[in-house]
């Protein structure tokens, strides 16, 4: 014991040579180890990774294992939804033809549209117009959903930006923006706007609810809402909800791009221009200068008569 | 010697009415108690909604836009009486300048309020400067009404300077605070010649530029119409319509203003009935040229009978607000006219009646041109409950509509209690010129 007290020296040149030792090892081992994975990844390439196409379109492998769903489009996310509500769908030239000689007042589609957009019995994003434009001429039912103008005179108006024209063609109304001045209802010629004047209909129900501009739910008191050709459904790649709902035949809709519209009820198909033309189609006082996204067929040949009971308020404003 | 005693007796005159006296408590009394019952009709639309107006989708402009353009209206009196009619060098304006411009003023400065009283989120008007879009007429408004706003205060403080400083001498029964407070405002006045040619320099300017700004106030708030398609709106005339409109309530209400001040403070030496009969005149010219362009508002149309027009126009004649219109137009107008073309006609008493009658029909025919219109939109009113379709206030409404009005009266008044009514140095300066 007491040798290895006279020689401290000695013993610590030990500990240090055994101390490289072990690094030495310790480096051979972990070089080895790197080498072996380095080998072992080269070896799964094939079975373990994964293809995938970039956004900017370029081919590019990668570890399974370091894949991950890309996130979802948050439901709850306020901001995320009012950026792409205001974006719109790219590419995108929503048109909707309204057949009014298959339409019968079944107001299915009021209904779907009110169920939708949480609203009251009195509130209409889409209104069916018992119509009659002289005393002589058979009265008609019309819906009149939003016209989505392309000059659209209420969107100017808006003092605050509230209210928008989309790239894919759809004017739609902020609630988080609207300061309630009610000058977009007063600019639209097509009375397509209405006004939350009190507590909307489930006002409890939806407090919770994060805003979805493209539903524009929860509604809110003191706003003014309208018509989205179901921007939400649209997104989704389904149709409008009133096209779906109506049980004949009267709506199709579409990409006038694509210059194709589908039928809300036989999902049929057919070319837009085509049905333009094969059927006298026209818009809604286009001498206003709005260019409307939504076209008429002529009730020609309706399949349905006018109700007797309707005549009446049909030719109340014939003047 | 005789110049100063004189001096001195128009000095003593016109401030005679600043001072506190059983009347005006009682009457601040009266306002102040109307003012609180008008809040809380607003606090329950606050609370509620715009629901509890008559309001609703089709009508959705009503009381208020009517009372907002109203009250645009009134306050380009102001501009026409101290500019146009001052710079083209008119002198029996004198007494009348300052009731002009306090009118002005206090309708200007309260007009904001009653479009914000409009406001289904009044809490969110700061969005009008954060997002606002300069293709909003609204912009413009804003824009406008605020820059008049703060003319028009200063074309009623440049010329009161002098008078401050005659206050701060001669008044003698106030309080010391309130007697700093004039020597303060008076800016150090000493009436050197340097400072007389600086200050009418001012008011020179000032007088110039307020005549454009004025016409853009009505002028845009006609736009708030004439900008959408809509029919009765879509006027390529509105906006000098609008403003002569505007002249006609104007001069009505610095009448009745005139009255009050020369039964009330004892002006009658300053006030006379040449002055009445000046104001006369200057209605009737501002109502014919008012009559021409309701003439073309409403004959144009009226005679094409367009399938919407004919709808609009028939609803006014002989429909469901042609009571109205008629009453206005002949007995807020026409009949107005007529009377004051005697000259019996032409004296403070019966010019007090006809201008009440102008103004309470100045306001009425706000309400013709807003609330008809928005009844006949060019689609059916269909499937929805019948006050959809016929727009009727409610007594909520009609209460919030009250308040500015009582504010513009509060304002009035107590401006009249703390600045003399009729300017003072102007008043010598005139006396000493014709008396020379």
């Amino acid at each position: 014991m007491s040798s290895n007290e006279e020689k401290p020296t000695k013993k610590s040149r030990r500990d240090f040579l055994q101390q490289i030792g072990v690094v030495g090892l310790g480096s051979v081992l972990g070089g080895s180890a790197i080498m072996a994975g380095i080998n072992y990844d080269q070896k799964k390439k094939a079975s373990d990774r994964v293809k995938i196409l970039t956004a900017e379109n370029e081919l590019m492998e990668v570890e399974k294992s370091a894949l991950s769903a890309v996130s979802k489009p948050k439901a709850e996310d306020l901001a995320y939804l009012q950026k792409h509500g205001r974006e719109g769908l790219a590419g995108k030239r929503w048109v909707m033809v309204i057949d009014l000689s298959k339409c019968r007042n079944a107001r299915k589609c009021m209904a779907a549209c009110q169920d939708a957009h949480h609203l009251r019995p009195e509130q209409h994003h889409i209104n069916v117009l018992k119509m009659q434009e002289t005393k002589n001429t058979p009265a008609y039912y019309m819906p009149k959903p939003c016209q989505h103008c392309d000059n659209p005179p209420c969107v100017p108006v808006c003092p605050v930006d509230a209210t928008f024209k989309r790239q894919d063609g759809i004017v739609l109304i902020d609630n988080e923006r609207c300061i309630g001045c009610r000058f977009c209802v007063a600019a639209c010629p097509y009375s397509s706007r209405i006004f939350n004047w009190s507590d909307p209909l489930h006002e409890e129900e939806d407090k919770d609810l994060v805003y979805n501009v493209e539903l524009n739910v929860p509604q809110r008191k003191g706003t003014v809402s309208k018509c989205l050709f179901s921007a939400d459904r649209l997104r989704e790649e389904k149709l409008p909800y009133c096209v779906s709902a109506c049980p004949n035949g009267v709506y199709y809709f579409g990409d006038e791009n694509e210059d194709a519209v589908t039928n809300g009820t036989t999902k049929e198909t057919v070319r837009f221009k085509k049905l333009l033309e094969d059927n006298g189609g026209y818009t809604l006082m286009p001498e206003l200068g709005t260019k409307p996204r939504v076209y008429y067929l002529p009730p020609k040949g309706k399949e349905y008569p006018f109700q007797e009971k309707d005549k009446e308020e049909a030719a109340e404003h014939l003047g | 010697m005789l110049d100063h005693s004189k001096a001195d007796k128009i000095t003593s005159d016109l401030l005679r009415s600043i001072r506190m006296n059983k009347s005006f408590v009682v009457w601040m009394g009266i306002l102040g108690i109307s003012l609180v019952i008008c809040l809380y009709a607003y606090t329950i639309q606050l609370r509620e909604g715009l629901g509890v107006t008559g309001l609703r989708d089709y009508v959705s402009w009503g009381m208020y836009i009517a009372n907002f353009v109203f009250f645009v209206a009134a306050s380009l009196i102001g501009m026409l009486i101290s500019a146009v009619l001052g710079l083209s060098g008119q002198k029996w304006i004198t007494p009348i300048t300052r009731i002009a411009e306090i009118i002005a003023l206090a309708f200007a400065a309260v007009a904001g309020l009653v479009i914000v009283s409009d406001m289904g989120h009044p809490e969110r008007l700061l969005n009008v400067f954060m997002y606002g879009r300069i293709q909003s007429p609204i912009i413009w408004d804003v824009t406008v009404v605020t820059v008049y706003v703060l003319l028009s205060t200063l074309y009623l403080f440049i010329p009161l300077i002098p008078d401050l400083k005659i206050c701060h001498d001669k008044i003698d029964n106030i309080t010391p605070l309130q007697s700093k407070i004039y020597k303060l405002l008076s800016l150090n006045w000493k009436g050197t010649a340097e400072q007389v040619a600086l200050v009418r320099k001012m008011i020179r300017a000032i007088s110039i530029f307020i005549i454009p700004v004025a016409f853009g106030i009505h002028t845009v708030t006609s736009w708030l119409f004439a900008s959408t398609l809509r029919v009765g709106w879509d006027s390529t005339i509105f906006g000098p319509y609008f403003v002569t409109g505007a002249f006609v309530t104007g001069c009505a209400g610095v009448i009745i203003a005139m009255y009050f001040y020369r039964f009330n403070y004892k002006l009658g030496d300053y006030l006379t009935d040449f002055h009445f009969d000046k104001m006369a005149k200057l209605l009737v010219l501002v109502s014919l040229v008012y009559l021409y362009f309701n003439l073309n508002e409403y004959m144009v149309p009226g005679y094409k009978m367009k399938k919407f027009d004919a709808l609009h126009i028939h609803d006014l004649f002989v429909g469901n607000h042609a009571l109205l219109f008629w009453a206005v137009q002949l007995g807020g107008l026409v009949i107005p006219i007529i009377l004051l073309l005697f000259k019996k006609m032409r004296t403070p008493k019966p010019m007090l009646f006809i201008a009440i009658a102008v103004f309470i029909g100045a306001w009425f025919k706000r309400y013709i041109i807003v609330v008809p219109t928005m009844e006949h939109p060019f689609l059916p009113i269909q499937n929805v409950p019948l006050n959809f379709k016929i727009y009727t206030p409610t007594l909520t409404e009609v209460l919030i509509n009250f308040a500015p009005f009582v504010l513009v009266l509060l304002i009035i008044t107590i401006l009249s209690k703390v600045v003399p009514i009729i300017p003072v140095q102007e008043t010598i300066e005139e006396f000493e010129e014709t008396h020379k």
